[in-house]
């Protein structure tokens, strides 16, 4: 499914998007995307792990890390995306090395191929994503940027031009990782954002009444990825909770 | 409209940073384009390289080696710099530019400690608060460093994810910086990283090859035949052979950790050779040569040069070995313990490890003739910080 598709559907109903993050391979993945899913996560967005993930904070590295020591790569990846059968848009996010190291074609075409619509990488800002770009658009696969708080001027504007799907709005200065406080940047950037894209803010939201306010200051969508992981981590009765959470979240959106 | 890709030497650097670092890196470019020939900036810079850090340092005519070896070897002696290695020449230069940028925090990445070591140099000196990143391992290995940038009053930051050496702790320092990009300057001690910083490294310790140029037309009256470096991330090597790029009858010999083998397991290389047996990638904000595995993940180095144990190299050597302007070579951990120990005796100069792999490069290519009748070997850094290691290594 086309992320456009789904955020069209989603401003009928008058949602907000839930966009969930977890690292394929760190636990029984599957079962993850599908408890997600039935919790009413309407994008899940599966990280394909990198050995150096710069840009985020210590609980998704340690996820990271469980998922490479499981054995995790982007061959067995794709295959296990394959197998999944869900009617909601899959992203991949990964770093571009890995995307570098199996060829940008063949990425892009092993994600149309598996079911993936669109392609975050951290790593890679516009200056350095036009090859990239040119597979994915190709191919029908979305190429999703990151706006930070610290983005402005001609750099917005060519992100906003070179953006599909959605824009990820970097709510606040760091990496990524759960905080009990989303700064007032967060509005500011949305505002300063001015673009018929959907938003979506990300980076530090763990709680309904977080995503709530996020909406109300004119996202279309939130990102939720390090509090999800912390549930995964824990490995107490993951399933379940991981439902308990998105259902949470989902229902402040509406 | 389309924004430019900058900072590439052919089709290696650039800039693969995460949004947040963008307009960062673009400050920094904006800032060095402003003061790097700022008469202000510059004089200041060579006040504290000659009169703090001691340059200019000498160029030693080795004579009991050049016997040895039938060949005239000269030690550029940047064992001599203030803090005892190269270093320094780096970050005065950075520290510097971050005041007059207006920063006033420095963090940096350590491997050896050396380079946490001159930063924290720069940093007392300058008077800007500094913090060090550095891996637990390497904190174990190099005690004493750790010890004295905490007398400078540096805070050194151990690093206990992945390997826990210097590739993590440019990772940490990395989110440091993403975190606190607007009073922060990273000052990164090699010529690696995104642009600008390979082109930055590059310029402050090109001072090595500048001297050296100036000091063998005095001594022999002609350039050497070739110059010899170790080769990690490779700022003493590019400072060294910059100013010789033009001059082509100079053979540039960039010399890698073979560490204690030319392999690799799954997970880890054996050695820090990323020119001579890397694979094109993207590591740490550039395009250039990495040690990493058939789907892209980054494999662990190994050397016995802590300075060396870097799975990448700055883009612009792997650009400079691409056009055969450069030549990668390797000396193993062995060779290069048997160069610390032949220096110490016959010359009663005690390298560091790292530079004892360029020394290694001399015993092992002398003989081909290859290396010609002038040689002029960067000595970048004293051993005294690797007694320890080599002590355990029984060679003494």
């Amino acid at each position: 499914m086309r992320i456009s598709d789904k955020f069209d559907e989603l401003k009928t109903k008058n949602e907000g998007a839930l966009i969930a993050y977890v690292c394929a391979g760190d636990g029984d993945t599957t079962r993850i995307v599908h408890a997600l899913i039935n919790g009413g996560a309407d994008i899940v967005e599966l990280g394909l792990p990198f050995s150096d993930p710069i840009a985020d904070g210590p609980t998704i590295q340690a996820s990271i890390e469980r998922a490479l020591d499981a054995g995790m790569n982007p061959d067995r990846y794709f295959e296990m995306v394959k197998g999944l059968d869900v009617d909601v848009p899959l992203v991949v996010m990964t770093y571009y090395n890995l995307i570098f190291k199996r060829g940008l074609e063949r990425f892009v075409k092993d994600c149309k191929d598996s079911g993936i619509t669109g392609v975050i990488v951290p790593d890679l800002p516009p200056e350095e994503s036009g090859e990239l770009g040119r597979y994915c658009e190709g191919n029908g696969v979305d190429l999703i940027f990151l706006i930070a708080p610290t983005t402005t001027g001609d750099r917005l504007e060519d992100i906003l031009e070179r953006g599909t799907g959605f824009l990820y709005l970097v709510s606040r200065l760091g990496v990524t990782g759960a905080r009990a406080d989303i700064a007032g940047s967060t509005k500011e950037v949305l505002d300063r954002v001015k673009t018929d894209k959907p938003k979506a803010v990300g980076f530090g939201i763990s709680s309904g009444a977080q995503a709530a306010e996020i909406i109300k200051s004119g996202a279309q969508g939130v990102i939720v990825g390090s509090a999800f992981v912390d549930i995964i981590a824990s490995g107490q009765d993951v399933a379940g909770r991981l439902k308990a959470l998105a259902l949470e979240i989902k229902s402040s959106l509406g | 409209m389309n924004i430019k890709q900058k900072g590439k030497f052919g089709r290696f650097g650039g800039q693969f940073v995460p949004e947040v670092l963008m307009p960062a890196v673009k400050e920094l470019e904006q800032g060095y384009k402003q003061f790097r020939d700022d008469p202000e900036f510059k004089q200041e810079l060579d006040y504290y390289l000659k009169d703090f850090a001691g340059r200019p340092t000498p160029l030693y005519h080795a004579r009991r080696l050049s016997e040895k070896y039938g060949i005239t070897v000269y030690l550029k002696r940047e064992d001599l710099v203030h803090g005892g290695a190269h270093k320094l020449n780096n970050t005065l230069g950075q520290a510097l530019l971050a005041k007059y940028m207006g920063k006033c925090r420095l963090i940096a990445e350590t491997g050896a400690g050396q380079h946490g070591t001159a930063t924290a140099m720069a940093g007392a000196n300058l008077g800007i608060p500094t913090e060090v990143y550095m891996g637990a391992k390497d904190i174990r290995r190099q005690r004493m460093n750790v010890y004295r940038m905490e007398l400078m009053g540096t805070k050194v930051i151990p690093v206990t994810s992945g390997s826990q050496t210097l590739k993590d702790a440019i990772n940490e320092a990395l989110r440091d910086w993403v975190s606190n990009v607007e009073d922060t300057h990273y000052l990164i001690g090699s010529v690696v990283g995104p642009h600008p910083y390979p082109t930055i490294v590059r310029d402050f310790q090109s001072v090595i090859g500048n001297e050296v140029k100036h000091q063998i037309m005095e001594k022999e009256g002609r350039l050497p035949d070739s110059i010899i470096a170790c080769t990690g991330g490779g700022s003493n090597a590019i400072g060294t052979f910059y100013p010789f790029i033009p001059d082509t009858e100079v053979k540039l010999f960039a010399v890698e950790a073979g560490g204690s083998g030319m392999e690799s397991t799954d997970k880890a290389a054996l050695h820090s050779a990323s020119l001579c047996v890397g694979e094109e990638g993207v590591l740490h904000g550039a395009r250039t040569r990495i040690l990493q595995d058939p789907y892209g993940q980054i494999l662990e180095s190994h050397s016995i040069a802590a300075g060396l144990d870097y799975s990448g190299v700055g883009p612009e050597l792997t650009y400079l070995a691409e056009t055969g302007r450069i030549k990668p070579a390797n000396t193993s951990d062995d060779e290069a313990l048997a160069a610390f120990d032949e220096l110490s005796r016959m010359e009663g100069i005690i390298p560091a490890l790292e530079s004892s792999h360029a020394l290694a490069y001399l015993a092992k290519a002398a003989g081909s003739g290859e290396l010609g009748e002038i040689v002029v070997i960067n000595l970048s850094g004293r051993g005294d910080k690797d007694l320890e290691t080599v002590l355990e290594k029984g060679v003494m």
